[in-house]
């Protein structure tokens, strides 16, 4: 059958209109397609090609080398150790608990380190990427590490790596002063300004005390960089460029770590604060600190258990009480009276007050420690025996003021700028001081209480000796931790001229020296025998407790009666050689009873120690201590200190 | 229809037929299918595995089958348009009940040798039999309710089917391919009109209603709604695709970053870059000269159809013709639109270029029934 023809003309003609009305649309979503495709493959082609860029390029940051420690002999205090570790690829591995299985044969692994491991592998594996090695376990020895590689055929994705972490050779005996390191926390990140994009290094280390943190920036040294293509898994397809780091500088202090081990062995069992002090340059000998801690144990990752031990000790040994430590300086800070009253030319050196054995100021009673008195006085005899009566004579002539700026002039009350932790201020207090700290009146009693270093006075192990380092030379000596930094000499602590009285300075040296080495010197058992390394020094002791008046007819408490916490505080300051003094020193043990009983024999030991340059001969002590003084240097040298590995212990 | 229907001058026979085909659109799908295996070796990294090699195969097969399709006369295939059709619905209600789940839809059918996804046979099957359909019905009946109720019938049953699976693509592809058979063959303007206002209407009443008392769907579908349309809410899950995506193509620029240098396609950054994505990674190593060139072959396949059924005296084989170009330019600009963030991702490949198998047959003997429209219209 033919189809009509008119029917196939209207038909073509209604779909030739309607294909043609089609065909607009079509050429219309085309052009719009063809647009959207102008719009972003040229006009915004670059902004794309710089997502696409960012897509792909990776910037991995390589931590530089960490800069070392070293004490004023060259001796590291802290270094870098090659760490090894294992990690395995777990895609890499096939059956990884066989390969583990395999693994743990070989070398010896914590259980908790297992699954640690098997739990991150876990987790890579769901996040999809298997490539990303997972550490098994850390601190291989090389023997480990030896077997490892040896047996690599049969440990598919096993492989042993390298890193760098800090080590601190000489254990506790540095603590204080080096600090250690640790991985940078929230808690750091919060808290100090640093751009620096280490420390968003997962488990970075940064110094978290001591030299450690206060020199961060100069043992940190910079980041390098490699760039990295991934893929949309994370995984490396290759690196573009690499680019090192550089490396933290290297800082020399100027501690002596055989000096200072041996001080930290002296002061062993007690809980002290003694700072050494060189007075040709500032530098600082030994800031020793007990008991003291190993930081060895904190790189690590200190356990609870450690933990708490070091936090419960009543000793404190995580406290550093050189430079942290502030205390009642007791009779050490007559030298500071004296010199205020002699400059202000209140009273005269030879003038003489009576010493009944107590002063009444406004119907208060002070007592000087002799209850009998000296009698009369002079400067000389005042310092020598400790009278404490002279002290409250001349400090109500100078009045406060006037001693608080000896007191600074002379190091005490103002923070000396060092590179450690938590270095006190002290106190030197003045009227304008408790007027606007305490909002009460300052008394004249407060004034005498300050003349004998009790009451508002307060001061650390390390501003004693450079009080005492400032005495013995007249000169502004500035403590100085640092030598070399990068092998650049960093300026001397020798200040200018303190601008005291030469004439009043000899006589406090001679008072000094006459503790010491006069019958009636209160460190008179301390003396050193051998005539070019004599002691002059002060000896303190420093009350933690009131004696009521009730008590002091009674009979005063013996120290050895009362419990730890409530014994006085025993203090030494001195330098030796007494006739050109070469070194100072302070000791402050604390509640460790009278300062020529507790802290001087410390003293003494120390600064033969450290004029000898190792253990001094038993002719420097007096004949009838010398054999107690061999078994003591018997007993330190026996005392090797923990994780120094024998280093320059020759 | 047959020749008999027709005063015809010359009738090609035999091999002669050959000759007659519509060589410029064999050339044309040959280039796309090529600017495809192209790609495919790209996206594998430099290989004819695990994707090009396939799809030559497949394409060369294909390519038989058309001509095989194409020697056939017109007229048979059109007296089988029922037959095939009713075929691709129960394949489609077999999907239902024994398909395989593959990617959290419904969609193949295991035949044995070949795995067939039924509802790309229909999207052909349906074109046929709604030529068919307006090849027989006379012209003055195309606009009566009744004989525009019927058609409609028979594009909603296979559309609610292919939804069920579910495969939102293909059900829109579905509805507007039969929508614009209608349209072509001459359904009244007033019909669409209606249509789509009632669609938008629609639209505009459930957005509308959002967030007052009478709001006509729950608040999560809101959500659901408002993640398919801008992906970039949800920017590591869907929304990490369509942006990788339009990195890629963005970021080749003018002429793009060079063969096997994508480096968004070969970091695998892009997502489905063998399949319904193919497009971005020719953009990106191609640039806008690449791109824009596929959619001008395109355009041209489309246009040497549209000029091959205009010629056409045969209603059943002008609106077949017709059809089959208009659901190809809807495979190919809904994908377009997808990947450049014109439209939202409902996985729609695109034509010849995209790695699959049923697609790319079930493609190939569409244009093999062009072809014989080609081949067979009365000269």
């Amino acid at each position: 059958m033919k189809r009509s023809p008119k029917d196939v003309a209207e038909s073509a003609r209604t779909i030739s209109r309607r294909a043609l009305v089609m065909g607009g649309v079509q050429l219309g979503v085309i052009g719009a397609l063809g647009l959207r495709l102008q719009a972003m493959q040229v006009e915004q082609a670059d902004q794309f090609r710089l997502l696409a860029e960012e897509n792909r390029i990776n910037i991995r940051l390589l931590p530089p080398a960490r800069g070392l420690i070293f004490d004023r002999n060259g001796i590291p205090i802290a270094a870098n150790e090659q760490n090894y570790r294992v990690v395995m690829v777990s895609e890499d591995a096939g059956d990884i608990g066989e390969v583990l299985a395999k693994l743990t044969q070989l070398v010896e692994i914590d259980p908790a380190d297992l699954t640690r491991a098997m739990d991150e592998m876990q987790t890579q594996m769901q996040r999809g990427s298997p490539f990303v090695p997972v550490t098994i376990a850390d601190r291989l020895s090389w023997e480990d590490v030896a077997r490892i590689n040896l047996n690599t055929p049969t440990l598919p994705g096993v492989s042993a790596e390298v890193g760098l972490s800090r080590v601190y050779p000489w254990g506790a005996d540095l603590a204080h002063v080096v600090g250690y390191v640790g991985p940078v926390s929230s808690y750091d990140l919060s808290r100090i300004d640093d751009a620096d994009p280490l420390l968003q290094i997962p488990r970075f280390q940064i110094g978290k005390t001591g030299a450690e943190n206060k020199l961060e920036h100069t043992l940190r040294g910079s980041a390098g960089d490699r760039r990295i293509e991934v893929n949309a898994a994370g995984r490396i397809m290759r690196e573009l460029d690499r680019r090192e780091g550089t490396p933290g500088e290297d800082v020399q202090l100027t501690i002596d770590s055989r000096l200072q081990s041996y001080v930290q062995a002296r002061l062993d069992g007690e809980s002290a604060g003694a700072v050494v002090i060189d007075l040709e340059n500032g530098d600082l000998r030994a800031v020793a600190s007990a008991p003291a801690f190993d930081p060895n144990l904190f790189v690590r990752g200190i356990s609870t258990k450690d933990w708490t031990a070091l936090n419960e000790d009543k000793y404190r040994p995580l406290a550093a009480k050189a430079v942290q430590g502030t205390y009642p300086p007791g009779s050490t800070f007559k030298m500071v009276a004296a010199l205020a009253a002699m400059e202000d030319g209140v009273v005269a050196p030879d003038e003489t007050v009576y010493c009944p054995g107590f002063t009444d100021v406004f119907n208060i009673r002070f007592h000087c420690w002799k209850g009998g008195g000296h009698g009369n006085i002079n400067l000389h005899e005042s310092l020598k025996q400790s009278c404490d009566c002279y002290y409250y004579e001349i400090a109500q002539r100078v009045g406060i003021d006037k001693m608080a700026v000896m007191a600074r002039k002379l190091g005490l009350g103002i923070k000396h700028d060092l590179p450690l932790s938590a270095v006190a201020a002290g106190l030197a207090p003045d009227k304008e001081w408790k007027s606007s700290v305490r909002g009460e009146d300052w008394r004249i009693g407060d004034t005498v209480n300050a003349s004998i270093g009790q009451g508002y006075v307060l001061a650390s192990p390390l501003q004693l000796a450079v009080m005492t380092a400032r005495i013995a030379t007249g000169h502004e000596i500035k403590p100085r931790l640092v030598r070399l930094i990068d092998g650049v000499e960093q300026p001397s602590g020798r200040g200018e001229s303190l601008g005291l009285n030469e004439n009043t300075l000899r006589r406090i040296r001679a008072s000094m020296t006459d503790v010491c080495n006069h019958r009636r010197g209160t460190a008179y058992g301390s003396r050193i025998t051998a005539d070019e390394y004599k002691m002059a020094g002060k000896t303190g002791t420093s009350q933690v407790r009131r004696i009521t008046p009730e008590e002091r007819a009674a009979g005063v408490t013996k120290n050895e009666d009362l419990p730890w916490e409530r014994r006085d505080h025993a203090l030494f300051v001195g330098y030796a050689p007494s006739d050109n003094p070469r070194y100072a020193v302070s000791v402050v043990v604390e509640h460790g009873g009278g300062g020529s009983r507790a802290a001087a024999p410390i003293a003494r030991d120390i600064i033969l120690q450290a004029q000898y340059g190792g253990p001094p001969p038993l002719e420097a002590y007096p004949s009838s201590v010398r054999d107690r003084i061999a078994a003591q240097q018997e007993r330190i040298n026996a005392r090797i200190p923990p994780g120094s590995k024998g280093l320059g212990r020759a | 229809m047959s020749y008999l229907e027709y005063n015809t001058k010359f009738v090609p026979t035999g091999l002669r037929k050959l000759w007659y085909l519509n060589w410029p659109v064999i050339m044309l799908l040959t280039a796309v299918a090529c600017a495809g295996f192209l790609m495919l070796y790209s996206v594998a990294g430099g290989s004819t595995n695990p994707w090009m090699e396939p799809q030559m195969k497949r394409f060369a097969a294909g390519m038989v089958l058309m001509i095989v399709v194409a020697m056939v006369p017109i007229w048979f295939w059109r007296n089988m348009a029922f037959v095939a059709f009713g075929g691709s619905l129960l394949l489609l209600l077999a999907v239902e009940f024994f398909g395989e789940v593959n990617m959290g839809a419904q969609r193949w059918i295991n035949l044995g040798f070949m795995r067939l996804q039924p509802s790309e046979l229909t999207k052909i099957t349906m074109v046929m039999f709604l030529a068919a359909y307006y090849d027989w019905l006379p012209n003055n009946k195309t606009s009566h309710p009744f004989w525009v109720a019927l058609p409609v019938l028979f594009i909603l049953a296979p559309t609610v089917l292919v939804l069920n699976q579910p495969d939102l693509g293909t059900a829109l592809l579905l509805l507007m391919g039969g929508a614009t058979v209608m349209f072509l063959a001459g359904v009244h303007w007033a019909y669409f009109a209606t249509v789509i206002g009632a669609g938008v209407g629609g639209i505009v009443a459930v957005f509308q209603s959002r967030g007052t008392p009478w709001q006509l769907l729950k608040d999560y579908q809101y959500r659901r709604i408002d993640t398919f349309l801008d992906p970039a809410n949800d920017p590591l899950g869907a929304g990490y695709h369509i942006t990788q995506a339009k990195i890629a193509l963005g970021s080749g620029g003018w002429t793009g970053r060079g063969f096997m240098q994508g480096t968004q396609s070969r970091l695998n950054f892009l997502p489905e870059k063998h399949t319904d994505f193919i497009f971005t990674t020719l953009a990106e190593e191609f640039g806008f000269v690449g791109a824009f060139g596929l959619l001008v072959l395109y355009l041209l396949i489309v246009g040497f159809c549209v000029i091959s059924a205009l010629s056409n005296r045969d209603r059943f084989a002008s609106l077949l013709t017709l059809g089959i170009a208009m659901t190809f330019f809807l495979f190919f600009a809904v994908n377009m639109a997808m990947v450049t963030g014109l439209a939202p991702v409902v996985g729609v490949p695109l034509p010849l270029v995209s790695y699959g198998g049923s697609a790319m047959l079930v493609l190939l003997v569409a244009f093999g029934l062009v072809q014989s429209a080609h081949v067979h219209k009365p000269r």
